[in-house]
């Protein structure tokens, strides 16, 4: 196995582009439990710790660009919080400290799990993720992005360098359900925002992320539209009928704080 | 490949196969066995260390990843003979039983402190929430944490 260690964003494309194969690593909070339990033994390895251009955040015009660096810890501590306040919502039930120290926005949108915590407070924010090769950069809306469980439309030679966004302003909120506060994996989660129109998108309940939305006159259908948008399976977490009802229940209560 | 990093302060290196983890070059090669080994995956906390001030799961940064970079570990927070304070707490508390967590509760909790020097409970709980002990020996363990940040 090799480890290379690029010093710059273009070094680190360079490198992704003549090795396709090599598993890039950010916070490591998951490519690290691959390789602990020897899920996977990749012959290279990317360590994008060096790549200043992909820490934190940064404003555009009209939008901000989230570094695919930037991390849970930074997104729940610092101003992101009033700015994105139910992606910080999402980033504070992530792991624990430990782990939000060190897992990143960009990890999360690269493992593609359906229940990245990241994700549903970003798609009711019509994010979009900026893919970069040698090949130049594209911008992928995030519900094009994730194609499926664990599956994105991510090239082999191409690295998640950033997430952009324009903050809609609207009021929003975050929850997930789990046996305990810290160190779950959602049974189910809720993003669900109320500004021009209502705006959901949950996890764990559907193979990719899902947008669901309606007018705001049509509030007291919502919660049962919301759920009737989930497609769960039953796994080790919790049954289907479980995380539909329980989408059911979490957005009327979503509803009465962004509402408010 | 070798890796060089700075452990409580002094420079120290090893020759590391290239999949491992910083906890296994800590515990297995550079001498500091300390920081305990469990899950290997994030959840117990016993591994817990500071990468550069951030306290982190050892276990989840790969060792190439430290290279060039400070570590503290458990062993870094006595002065010779001296306690620290967080450590003295934890004996004065009774908050260690089979004392497998302690190393990565320490850390965590001088993090704590040094961030946050009169945690309230709720606080504590949330700071401390990424270690777990299977003696169950939680309330010892906020005695010692009230106990080091001198609320007891």
């Amino acid at each position: 196995m090799d480890v290379l260690t690029p010093r710059s964003l273009d070094e680190a494309l360079q490198l992704k582009a003549e090795h396709p194969d090599a598993w890039p690593i950010q916070g490591g909070t998951d490519v690290m439990v691959a390789l602990n339990f020897d899920r996977g033994r990749p012959a290279t390895m990317l360590n994008l710790n060096e790549v200043q251009e992909l820490r934190g955040w940064w404003r555009g015009d009209g939008s901000l660009r989230l570094g695919s660096g930037l991390t849970y810890a930074e997104i729940e501590h610092g101003e992101l919080r009033t700015v994105l306040p139910a992606l910080a919502e999402a980033s504070r039930t992530v792991g624990s400290p430990q782990i939000r120290n060190r897992g990143t926005i960009g990890g999360n949108l690269a493992t593609s799990s359906p229940a990245g915590d990241a994700l549903p407070p970003l798609l009711i924010e019509d994010a979009v993720v900026e893919c970069a090769s040698v090949r130049g950069t594209r911008e992928v809306p995030l519900g094009d992005f994730v194609t499926g469980v664990k599956r994105n439309a991510l090239a082999a030679d191409e690295l998640i360098t950033a997430v952009v966004v324009a903050p809609s302003g609207a009021a929003q909120t975050f929850m997930k359900i789990g046996p305990r506060n810290a160190m779950v994996i959602a049974v189910v989660s809720l993003a669900v925002s109320a500004g021009d129109e209502l705006r959901a998108s949950f996890g764990s309940a559907s193979p990719k992320p899902v947008l669901v939305t309606a007018p705001r006159a049509e509030a007291a259908g919502f919660p049962a539209q919301v759920a009737g948008a989930a497609t769960p399976i039953d796994d080790v977490r919790g049954t289907r009928a479980y995380r539909v009802h329980a989408l059911e229940v979490l957005t009327r209560r979503a509803l009465e704080r962004v509402l408010a | 490949m070798r890796i060089t990093v700075r452990i409580n302060g002094d420079e120290h290196q090893a020759d590391c196969w290239e999949g491992e983890s910083l906890l296994f070059a800590l515990r297995e090669k550079l001498g500091f066995p300390g920081s305990k080994n469990a899950c290997e995956q994030g959840e117990c906390g016993s591994c817990s260390v500071l990468l550069d001030g951030a306290l982190v799961c050892a276990c989840l940064v790969l060792a190439a990843q430290a290279d060039g970079h400070d570590v503290t570990t458990v062993e870094g927070l006595a002065e010779g003979e001296t306690l620290h304070a967080v450590q003295q707490a934890f004996v004065d508390a009774g908050a260690v039983q089979c004392g497998f967590c302690t190393p990565g509760l320490v850390v965590a909790t001088a993090d704590l402190l040094q961030r946050n020097a009169s945690p309230s409970d709720d606080e504590i709980r949330e700071a401390l929430s990424g270690n777990l002990c299977r003696c169950t020996g939680y309330a010892k363990i906020f005695d010692a944490v009230r106990l080091a940040a001198g609320k007891a």
